[in-house]
């Protein structure tokens, strides 16, 4: 049955950041036929647009769905989400910068271009490329299900409504750029701060306050068991070390105007992350609500559940819009990035060496459209347990680009080619370790001599990628192989770049 | 400046990754279990600690 009052609020907030979307094309005007400018915002947010924009990135719908999922589902173990978002910051903090620097002195717009220019690698920037583009194709999919599953909770059936948003998304997407998802992330993340607020406190007084939920949840899903404390650590720990290697969260980075934004955005960012661990406090809020786990969504249906229960059909509209923006804006962000690297290192690199900066970014907006109805039909015909395996997958991959792109933000010492076989490893056993678990968890049983450390897999792939890189890195320099030329110099990482022209930097490209 | 102020960046690493240290549900706070409230304390904590790096650092 179709809640009409929780549909209409959905619809009226819907249509005001799709006029949004499109209206963004010409905030702060830029010439839309740089790639630079459709692809990075014309490289001008200040520290509030980038707080918006990388929250609004970062912190995704699916997030919004499948943490309090986790958390109803499996218990404390869905919590690692906050050590996880804790600790990402003060990491991100010493490492953006730099690559914001390097990026900005060079023209570089993707993970990629840093890499090549770096280590005067092509095979190894299309690793890279390549691999960022695999692990945020099942990201953007994902966000499809967060829409889904708050469509179905206010009574819509049928792909069709899911299909006209992702269309909408697309469009303004295509004629805006990063400047649509920039400027309605504004929106959506008021509505989810308000949405959460409202959420975590009416929700308690309603259920007997918070002794009377965590009373209510079974003994083996309130606290972690001794055995489950390495895959606690590991998964916060390698999360971390993930989330920015993802090249959404890298072009959220370099679209920031100066390096200081970067640097006072991480101080910034831990008020998403108090965001994250109330909405994860949901999934226990649901247990003591007496919330059945649906046949279609499984746990993932805890939270809409929870809304429709608690709010009134108008709030529960609201929330769900929330839920639902949320997902346009990382998908948006999502394509574009995929775009970037397919224009910029594969077309550009490998089809048309000398093409024109007007076609490169007529390219990314094509590719945009083209990741977006590779995701659409993948959802719409592929059973949605095959999205997530793949995203659990791309966590896995994605970390294995750390190796050459945070530790080349330092040194360059690792050649370039034990950067390339390190990372053929780090895939291939990272993959083996996720199949052989059959996808049903990321923890894989890592076992030496007779002693037992279960821990994530992508964490235990990348430090046998990075063992593999050092040991053949002192073996070819050994045997003195070319390591190639190095077009950035110690400089250019630590330096505060000025905002050149549009035209200049795309000249400098 | 003083470089080895980042090295207060890794305080959050320490408290979060050493969970024997916090996995407990004592003592609670407004019915919070210890586990719980702890890390959202260290939320707060960590940014503090970033936002003063930052502040002890060139910036502009």
């Amino acid at each position: 049955m179709i809640n009409w009052t929780a549909l209409s609020v959905f619809i009226i907030l819907f249509l005001l950041v799709t006029v949004m979307g499109f209206l963004a094309a010409r905030w702060r005007r830029g010439d839309l036929g740089l790639l630079n400018e459709w692809g990075l915002g014309g490289q001008r947010f200040g520290t509030l647009v980038t707080w918006f924009l990388l929250g609004g990135d970062l912190y995704t719908a699916y997030t919004f769905i499948a943490v309090p999922a986790l958390v109803y589902g499996s218990g404390a173990i869905g919590f690692y989400a906050l050590p996880y978002t804790i600790i990402v910051y003060p990491f991100v903090f010493v490492l953006m910068p730099r690559l914001w620097s390097v990026a900005r002195k060079h023209g570089y717009i993707t993970p990629a271009d840093f890499v090549r220019g770096r280590y005067d690698s092509h095979p190894l920037a299309l690793a890279v490329a390549a691999t960022g583009i695999l692990a945020t194709m099942p990201y953007i999919a994902l966000q499809l299900v967060g829409i889904e599953v708050v469509l179905a909770a206010m009574g819509i059936a049928g792909d069709l409504p899911l299909v006209i948003a992702f269309v909408i998304l697309a469009a303004y997407t295509y004629f805006s750029g990063l400047r649509a998802p920039a400027m309605i992330a504004l929106v959506k993340d008021s509505i989810i701060y308000i949405t959460v607020l409202v959420a975590v406190i009416a929700i308690p007084v309603h259920l007997g306050g918070f002794g009377h939920i965590f009373a209510a949840v079974p003994k083996p899903k309130l606290l972690l068991s001794p055995a489950a404390f390495p895959a606690y650590a590991t998964l916060a720990l390698g999360s971390a070390l993930a989330l920015f290697m993802y090249p959404h969260s890298i072009t959220g980075v370099l679209s920031s105007q100066r390096r200081d934004v970067v640097r006072r955005n991480m101080a910034l960012l831990p008020a998403y992350s108090f965001l994250l661990g109330a909405i994860a406090l949901l999934g226990y809020m649901a247990i003591a609500a007496g919330i059945q786990p649906s046949r279609t969504y499984g746990a993932q249906w805890a939270v809409p559940a929870l809304f429709n229960m608690m709010f009134p059909s108008w709030f529960a509209g609201f929330a769900f819009a929330a839920i639902a923006i949320g997902a346009l804006v990382p998908a948006s962000i999502m394509s574009i990035a995929a775009a970037n690297l397919f224009t910029r290192n594969i077309y550009r690199e490998y089809f048309r060496k000398n093409c024109t900066d007007a076609e490169e970014s007529a390219t990314a907006k094509l590719v945009s459209l083209v990741v977006k109805a590779g995701a659409l039909l993948f959802i719409l015909f592929a059973p949605t347990q095959y999205a997530i395996n793949l995203q659990l997958l791309g966590g896995v991959w994605i970390i294995q680009t750390l190796p050459a792109i945070a530790i080349g933000l330092y040194t360059r010492w690792l050649h370039r080619y034990a950067l390339l076989i390190g990372w053929a490893v780090g895939m291939a056993l990272g993959t083996y370790m996720a199949l052989s678990q059959g996808f049903k968890s990321s923890i894989y049983p890592l076992a030496i001599g007779g002693f037992k450390l279960p821990g994530y897999a992508a964490l235990y792939a990348v430090i046998a990628n990075l063992i593999v890189a050092a040991v053949l890195t002192w073996i070819f320099r050994a045997a003195n192989m070319a390591a190639g030329q190095d077009e950035t110099s110690a400089a250019d990482y630590g330096a505060e770049v000025p905002a050149t022209p549009a035209g200049g930097l795309a000249a400098a490209i | 400046m003083n470089r080895w102020i980042y090295v207060l960046l890794l305080f959050p690493f320490i408290a979060m990754l050493w969970v024997p240290t916090y996995s407990a549900v004592a003592p609670t706070l407004g019915g919070i279990p210890f586990f719980f409230w702890y890390q959202f304390l260290w939320v707060i904590i960590s940014g503090l600690i970033t936002a003063f790096v930052y502040r002890m650092t060139p910036h502009d």
